[in-house]
């Protein structure tokens, strides 16, 4: 039977670790729901930039810009937006995983890969490994803006331009609630084919101030930023979802492990109470 | 029968600024200043760093606005800006640093100066000022 004196030492340590899990996940309760604020507030943005550029690809019909057109697919840039801390679970693990299937999956029909990486833990993994690596940024943490999404967004654009690559894609953790995350892979050069209006409405026409080409030639590349803004948002919200979550099963087993110890530690000095009265009785009938 | 108002949206990417009714709106379009009645024809265009004004009867709003677009329909304008500020949320000093700064860049006659990008800086400071400072 083991002595209380551990028991209790150890009850004691589990007891300082709960107390760390736990304030851990209050602090992602209050970063996640900083995060979902800021998602919220993007949407509007997001959804109106969509309905112009449809509504301005329905209107134009033949469009041809560089960001639309589709080329031979012989180099392909992942871009992979990871988190920059641990301690929330299987979120990065889940994505890296994916990123490697993703990778090994073009390597079989014989495309160039390189990464674009965005988080410190993406970054630790790959950087081991035999990878072609373009760019990285790690500590973007929470505080994330636009003017950064715009950074990230036209080194792509360049790269993509430039004939460096020959398509994008984007893959991050979506927020689908605080319990789970879904990962995305999305395409987001060349631009897929814009979704049509429906072809029954009435298109009013517009004026343009501007040369139609060039609103696109503008909208376009601010399509990108917005894509890649809204990932970033995305996963930084699923990233304190998770950790929340799993700091929340840590603190309930580190519960669940004190009562164990505790009821342990009570049998160990039951026992030893027992066995001390034990050793009396039995030495006073020795006397008689 | 025309609409009697224009229902006014303005949206930056981090968020909503403004969401309500006016009765005239002014734009900074990217040849020119644009102003807009309801039941103005429906309109696309590319918005330069300006301000932008919405009048609801007596009481009009400024924002500031840096390049962006706006679709206008006949009851309806949208302005998706990439950054956009109301009056309150300008920050004064650093538009005046940033004034001093682009105006010296200017003054200087340095050859390598980028003078678009100079004269651009020089004129959003300009309007983020005047902004602000008319509140």
């Amino acid at each position: 039977m083991a002595n209380v004196l551990d028991i209790r030492r150890r009850i004691r340590s589990v007891k300082s670790t709960q107390q760390i899990t736990r304030a851990m996940k209050f602090v992602a309760a209050a970063k996640l729901r900083k995060a979902q604020e800021r998602m919220f507030l993007a949407r509007p943005y997001a959804g109106r930039m969509i309905k112009v550029i449809s509504s301005l690809a329905a209107r134009v019909e033949t469009i041809s810009h560089p960001l639309l057109e589709t080329r031979e697919d012989k180099k392909v840039e992942l871009v992979l937006i990871t988190g920059d801390k641990g301690l929330c679970g299987a979120f990065n693990s889940n994505i890296i995983r994916m990123a490697v299937d993703f990778l090994e999956k073009q390597k079989d029909v014989q495309k160039d890969m390189q990464l674009n990486l965005i988080g410190k833990k993406g970054r630790d993994f790959f950087r081991r490994r035999q990878y072609q690596i373009r760019t990285e940024t790690i500590n973007l943490a929470t505080g994330i803006t636009f003017a950064q999404a715009k950074v990230l967004a036209d080194s792509i654009i360049e790269c993509y331009s430039g004939g460096a690559v020959d398509s994008v894609y984007l893959l991050y953790n979506e927020f689908k609630s605080v319990m789970q995350q879904r990962i995305l892979v999305e395409k987001i050069l060349p631009i897929q084919r814009l979704p049509q209006e429906e072809k029954g409405s009435i298109l009013t026409e517009y004026i343009y101030e501007q040369d139609p080409a060039q609103i696109l030639s503008t909208l376009l590349p601010q399509h990108v930023i917005t894509q890649v803004y809204h990932a970033l948002i995305e996963s930084a919200a699923a990233e304190q979802a998770a950790r929340m979550t799993s700091m929340e099963a840590a603190t309930k087993n580190a519960g669940e492990m004190i009562d164990h110890l505790t009821l342990t530690m009570n049998r160990a000095r039951q026992a030893s109470i027992t066995k001390e009265l034990i050793e009396i009785v039995s030495g006073a009938n020795a006397l008689q | 029968m025309l609409p009697q108002s224009l229902q006014v949206e303005i949206v930056s990417p981090e968020k909503l600024l403004f969401s309500g009714t006016a009765t005239f709106v002014s734009v900074p379009g990217k040849d020119g200043c644009l102003g807009i009645l309801p039941g103005h024809a429906p309109l696309l265009s590319e918005l330069q760093a300006g301000e932008i004004v919405i009048r609801q009867g007596e009481e009009s709003r400024r924002f500031f606005c840096r390049e962006g677009f706006v679709e206008v329909l006949p009851h309806q304008v949208s302005v998706l800006a990439q950054v956009a500020e109301k009056p309150e949320e300008i920050d004064l000093p650093r538009a005046q640093k940033a004034k001093e700064r682009a105006w010296n860049r200017l003054q200087s006659k340095s050859t390598e100066l980028d003078y678009a990008r100079a004269c651009a800086s020089l004129r959003r400071a300009l309007i983020r000022i005047q902004i602000a400072s008319s509140r």
